[in-house]
């Protein structure tokens, strides 16, 4: 009965994910993160550049003699050892003895990236400026110009490097760093990928051929069928955006910030991100399929996915708060849901090196998969298959919940 | 008391009470939908072989009862046991179904979606394939071998379907309102398989409003109304629930062998129509003759089926099938 079951399972599975595979909108699926991505990418440079131009401020020097140029000097002296941005020093104008400067003025009509202005003398230097201005750069002025006074500038003492890998510290900071991207990759691929069930049985009753799949081989094969082809289907995208991402990282490795090596080894532990992705997305899809064979028509899937798509966000804030306290109720509790335990075991697998755990809650989340396919079988098979077949909208809930009768079979239809 | 679930042994049944072997054997199926008794209590033996029909008005209880014995969905109360199986979808491979709200996947080319619809029922895909292409051909539809389903006419599309019911060559072949949507060209084509299926020893089985199609082809049939199965059983049990009627044409207008005549006897145009007596026609003759009717002809017709349908399940569903008929022939 078991072997009957797989085999069914697999048939199902075989049509679904050839039917998708070879599917124009299967390369809209694969495009899909590339669409957000682009933009942000696009977004950022754009903004980067705009800052860039806005953000680099001058100061005008305006001083007697070659005051200006000693402090202009100092300036590109300190300038590498001084951490933060320093603005560009540049000489407006050179002063005769006894000749005035007037910085408002210049500041007024001056060049557009003059954003204040340096007069006085080098033992009394004035900074002319807005006050957020005045207030970020009068500590600047001050230690150039005492700099450029000195006839005889001392030594800045050489300080002795000894630099280590990790501390403490980094290396706590650097788990939980890996652990929270673990996490939201984690989040965002099944969020991608899951939705895509709860439609997928609605074809099915669209199409009317629901009655012929479910009168021929088990429900619960049928429902195993489509979760699986449907996690082949994304394995695919992932591999297709994994390839992607892994030239994006050679191509650019550099400018990647790098994550702290997880608790178990990156080897094991991109493992576990796997089977926890297979898990996750099983256990969401599962329960998708579950609403999405209660759901008749598009619209009534439209209208259910929003609050599955709610309940996913607050697992997912429910398994990123419990990151943070390990060893505590709230983790525990992430660790034994099944919707959350996905989340909270990979967050574990950066921050533990026990491996029982993982076995045990895989296994957990297994069986967990299986009821809930079991459960919504036999709901569908309640609920669903009742004489004249699907209803239309508008009663999903009373079928999810209160059922109510129909007493008149539904007029003869088909969907060729 | 209604048996529950598991009451009914499991072995020995396959054979009813006069050694008559049976395809399906059901008992007290009763199915409820929030609080409504869609199906109460019905009993069904189809003999291995017949042409069975389930008929009654929609809404009766025809789709669930098939359901039931399909085993799409269980049964809250009640028995069944299918092809020698406690469970139908054990005896799946041996059965075909084709649904009364029919489709097929519209994307799928002819030959795959009938490779798949026997690969369901455990034919290998490649087998199914050449299958496929079989019937195909023999059908007379080979040129759309290779044509998706949403390229093909609403009546190409439900052959496919049909065809994809039989390939795997089931023993049990069910269909639920097979004749709906049809032009009568393809109802006859149609009733033309379903006695051929018969012919090779398979069981058909299918549901119907339609009085004419159970009466042309059924070796037995089971009336259902309001989720009750009043009568299952042959047909000509079923006509003989009703006495003969006598149609009688005299020459003469009165006279003393109007008192042989019935009580029920109605003047109509030229004929006397009345139930033949339960004494026989031969007293009824010799009264006739000897109160010098003058007998001009005299019929005596067997019940039809509508006659018998009426007289068991009552006025109400035999005008709630009229107006099914009404309502698909507008359709």
């Amino acid at each position: 009965m078991m072997a009957e079951k797989v085999r069914a399972a697999f048939v199902v599975a075989r049509r679904d994910f050839t039917a998708v595979i070879f599917s124009k909108t299967f390369l809209l699926f694969l495009l899909g993160p590339l669409f957000p991505i682009v933009i942000g990418v696009m977004a950022g440079s754009i903004g980067a550049q705009v800052q860039k131009d806005l953000d680099r401020p001058e100061i005008g020097v305006a001083m007697e003699g070659v005051q200006g140029q000693a402090l202009i000097a100092a300036r590109n002296a300190m300038v590498d050892r001084m951490a933060g941005g320093v603005p560009d020093f540049v000489e407006l104008k050179r002063l005769a003895p006894g000749e005035r400067f007037d910085g408002r003025a210049a500041l007024r009509q001056g060049p557009d990236r003059l954003a204040a202005v340096v007069t006085g003398t080098l033992e009394r230097p004035v900074l002319t400026g807005t006050p957020e201005r005045v207030d970020m750069w009068q500590g600047i002025v001050s230690t150039f110009a005492a700099r450029a006074r000195e006839a005889h500038p001392g030594t800045f003492p050489a300080v002795q490097a000894e630099v280590v890998a990790t501390s403490a510290d980094q290396t706590r900071n650097g788990q939980v760093a890996t652990a929270q991207a673990g996490q939201t990759l984690l989040f965002l691929l099944t969020m991608l990928l899951a939705g895509m069930v709860l439609s997928n049985l609605v074809e099915e009753k669209s199409n009317k051929i629901i009655e012929v799949l479910a009168a021929a081989i088990p429900m619960d094969a049928l429902f195993l069928g489509k979760l699986f082809a449907m996690l082949a289907f994304s394995l695919v995208g992932i591999a297709v955006w994994g390839m992607a991402g892994g030239v994006l990282v050679l191509t650019g490795a550099k400018h990647l910030p790098l994550l702290a090596a997880p608790a178990v080894g990156w080897p094991l532990f991109l493992l576990l991100g796997f089977l926890y992705f297979a898990m996750a997305y099983l256990l969401l899809g599962s329960v998708f399929l579950t609403i999405g064979g209660m759901a008749s028509t598009v619209r009534e899937v439209q209208t259910l996915s929003m609050p599955v798509t709610m309940m996913q966000l607050m697992v997912f804030f429910f398994a990123s708060y419990a990151l943070a306290h390990p060893g505590s109720a709230i983790e525990w509790s992430a660790v034994v849901f099944p919707l959350s335990s996905p989340f909270a075991m990979l967050a574990r697998a950066a921050q533990g090196p026990a491996l029982w755990p993982h076995l045990v809650a895989l296994a957990w989340q297994g069986a967990w998969v299986l009821a809930i396919v079991r459960m919504g079988a036999r709901l569908f098979r309640r609920n669903v298959m009742k004489s004249g077949g699907a209803r239309k909208g508008g009663r999903l809930f009373s079928r999810l919940f209160a059922r109510v009768a129909t007493k008149r079979e539904a007029p003869v239809t088909n969907a060729y | 008391m209604r048996m529950e679930l598991g009451e009914w042994p499991v072995a020995g049944n396959e054979v009813d009470a006069s050694g008559v072997e049976l395809a399906i054997e059901a008992r007290g199926l009763v199915k409820r939908f929030d609080g409504f008794t869609a199906v109460d209590g019905v009993d069904i033996s189809v003999p291995k072989g017949a042409i069975y029909g389930i008929l009654g008005p929609n809404g009766a209880g025809k789709t669930t009862t098939l359901r039931m014995l399909l085993g799409i969905i269980d049964p809250d109360a009640g028995y069944r046991r299918v092809l020698g199986c406690d469970h139908p979808t054990d005896a799946a491979r041996r059965i075909g179904y084709l649904p009364e709200e029919r489709g097929l996947y519209p994307a799928m080319k002819a030959t795959e979606a009938i490779a798949f619809l026997a690969s369901l029922r455990g034919v290998p895909l490649k087998e199914g394939r050449r299958r496929g292409r079989e019937l195909l051909e023999a059908h007379g539809l080979g040129y759309a071998a290779d044509r998706t389903i949403r390229q093909l006419s609403k009546g190409m599309a439900q052959q496919v379907q049909l065809l994809g019911t039989l390939v795997h060559d089931p023993d049990l072949v069910v269909f639920d309102e097979p004749f709906s949507g049809l032009d009568a060209l393809n109802q006859g084509k149609l009733e033309r398989m379903m006695r051929g299926l018969a012919e090779r020893g398979k069981t058909v089985i299918f549901s119907t409003h339609v009085i004419a199609h159970a009466e042309r082809l059924c070796d037995q049939v089971a009336i259902i109304a309001g989720g009750k199965v009043p009568f299952a059983g042959p047909v000509d049990v079923a006509r003989d629930r009703l006495a003969p009627q006598v149609r009688l044409e005299t020459r003469a207008q009165d006279g003393p062998w109007r008192a042989a005549l019935p009580a029920d006897a109605r003047h109509e145009g030229a004929f006397w129509y009345f139930t033949l007596p339960a004494s026989g026609v031969e007293p009824l003759l010799r009264a006739l003759i000897e109160g010098d009717a003058g007998i001009l002809s005299l019929s005596i017709e067997r019940a039809g089926l509508h006659d018998a349908f009426v007289a068991i399940a009552g006025e109400a569903a035999a005008r709630a099938l009229e107006q099914d008929k009404e309502e698909e022939r507008r359709r």
